[in-house]
């Protein structure tokens, strides 16, 4: 276990290597860009990959990401769409290190320009990144849930800023002594963004904060979202519910199969969905109750079954013979990103 | 057909009454909507339909009969979480067996590739469980269906997927169905009335 884990150290420290000397050669161009201008958060052709252990000492590779790109400004709301599967969780948790030890990882992920090695993400995360994780389970159980959300809080009085917290989203005083067992699931997911809140961070990954929340608690979750935004907050917000991420995100990066197939500006999701640019966004669009309610036919391939060429050609009313052949490479396209040939 | 639940009161040992003097009623073909702030009582209300509670007040009647007790109940609930409802020691088919009396046609008809019967439920995705999780409930016997949060925790497609595939499947058996949800839209779309449990 250890060796793997050192050689995924050193397979991403090589491509660290390979971005400093990028950064050596546009060192100029670094230098005439100031902290406001550079991401917060930058992910680039980040690949994520499972060993398993098939028969035997056999071992295959499952590549469950595949050159993903993502970036997230200060100030910024970028919400990560796309289905059950298709690696949503992964990427937050690769950003975060937390990932198991059977996993290679390829590609770069800067934060605020320095590179997100081991060392430098087990120092940043619950300081200056924070995961709002997407399962309940991921509370002490055997911890009061006051507790859990004092001892985040990293700067001024935990007591008070905690009741502060609790007090926004209607948890009563006696909910400091319950522990995770007592409360509801409502509960236990203000509670979950209760902690992410307390400690400040400067970039929140939100992996699912609302799914089971009714409307009134949605929307406070979402305000609360918007406000540490406008403090120059950067936030993830990761949800297969896109019109949770319409009413707040300022981009979305929409994930299909393991890679994103587009970023657009919040405002292309609109009217018939005309202005996005991808086939699959397109569809995703068209499938929400408000609009068609007219699914296309099909399921996701899972990650042992992918494709050769474009992860979505299967499905693709648009694909022709190149699309089965090759994946396309990422383009920019009328301000957003777009993977695939036929856009225009 | 007609489902209906009258003088309904329902509370979890000694605690406040969840539900207090709920008249509910459901004819066959009918779709109606359950909208509702968390902990109101709505998933509650479902399992009292379907029979996994039982009021201690009042009484639900199919065809003002009592629900059977035994046998393959009439009223299906289908819930939020598939991966919890189905047994993770069980490939899908011996899911799928569970059932005596299904109709091959709606394997087809949900979208249930036969290459996945051979599968473990953590081999397949959440939208892809939760279309066993409907087979399951849509035996010859089913007339009355409650899809608690059914497609939640799934993406834009696959509801549109799982929904126009059930809406199909009720009205050509002429079956009933009590959607509760949190999104306006979706009820708007799928139900004839909506009751609001918050007022």
């Amino acid at each position: 276990m250890l060796s793997i884990q050192k050689c995924n150290e050193k397979t991403i420290r090589m491509n660290n290597r390979a971005v400093n000397n990028d950064a050596k050669s546009s060192n100029t161009d670094r230098k005439t860009v100031d902290n406001s201008t550079t991401p917060l958060l930058n992910v680039h052709d980040l690949s994520v990959s499972f060993t398993q252990y098939t028969r035997g000492l056999n071992q295959k590779e499952l590549k469950v990401i595949t050159n993903l790109n993502v970036s997230i400004n200060h100030g910024e709301i970028l919400a990560i769409v796309g289905s059950s599967g298709s690696g949503k969780s992964l990427l937050a948790h690769a950003i975060l290190g937390i990932l198991p030890a059977n996993v290679i990882i390829s590609g770069n992920m800067d934060y605020k320009g320095v590179s997100l090695i081991p060392k430098i993400q087990a120092e940043l995360r619950g300081k200056e990144i924070a995961l709002i994780p997407q399962s309940v389970n991921f509370l002490d159980p055997l911890m009061k849930v006051g507790k859990q959300v004092r001892s985040s809080v990293n700067n001024g009085n935990a007591t008070k800023i905690q009741r502060n917290i609790f007090q926004r989203y209607n948890l009563e005083d006696k909910v400091d002594h319950m522990y995770p067992f007592q409360l509801s699931g409502g509960m236990t997911r203000r509670i979950l963004v209760s902690t992410a809140i307390a400690n400040e961070a400067q970039l929140i990954i939100a992996d699912e904060p609302t799914p089971g929340l009714d409307t009134g608690i949605v929307n406070e979750t979402i305000r609360t979202f918007r406000e540490l935004a406008d403090k120059g907050c950067g936030i993830m917000l990761i949800t297969h519910d896109i019109e949770t991420a319409l009413k707040i995100a300022d981009r979305i990066a929409v994930f299909y199969a393991g890679t994103t197939v587009e970023i657009a500006p919040v405002e292309d999701f609109s009217g018939n969905g005309n202005n996005l640019r991808h086939p699959y966004s397109k569809a995703l669009w068209k499938a929400l109750p408000h609009n068609d309610f007219r699914p296309i036919m099909g399921h996701q391939p899972p990650p042992n079954r992918l494709p050769k060429g474009c992860l979505f050609a299967p499905r693709c009313d648009k694909a022709t013979v190149e699309c089965h052949d090759i994946l396309p490479k990422a383009s920019s396209l009328r301000g957003g990103m777009v993977r695939c040939i036929h856009a225009s | 057909m007609h489902l209906e639940g009258r003088n309904i009161g329902f509370r979890y040992n000694k605690s406040d009454w969840i539900l207090r003097n709920f008249n509910i009623s459901l004819k066959e073909g009918e779709v109606i909507g359950l909208i509702g702030p968390s902990g109101c009582g709505k998933t509650t209300l479902g399992r009292i339909l379907a029979g996994y509670e039982i009021p201690q007040e009042g009484k639900v009647t199919l065809d003002n009969i009592p629900l059977p007790t035994t046998g393959i109940h009439p009223v299906q609930l289908i819930n939020q979480h598939p991966e919890k409802a189905v047994n993770p020691r069980w490939k899908m088919k011996k899911v799928l067996d569970e059932v005596k009396e299904l109709d091959e046609d709606i394997l087809i008809a949900l979208g249930i590739e036969k290459e996945w019967l051979n599968r473990w439920p953590n081999e397949l995705s959440g939208g892809e469980l939760q279309r066993f999780c409907v087979a399951r409930a849509l035996s010859v016997h089913t007339k009355f269906i409650i899809a608690d949060e059914m497609t939640t925790m799934l993406d834009a497609i696959t509801q549109a997927q799982i929904w126009n595939s059930v809406q199909e499947i009720a009205k050509k058996r002429n079956m009933g169905i009590l959607v509760i949800s949190h999104e306006h839209n979706l009820l708007k779309r799928l139900c004839c009335r909506v009751i609001d449990l918050s007022i």
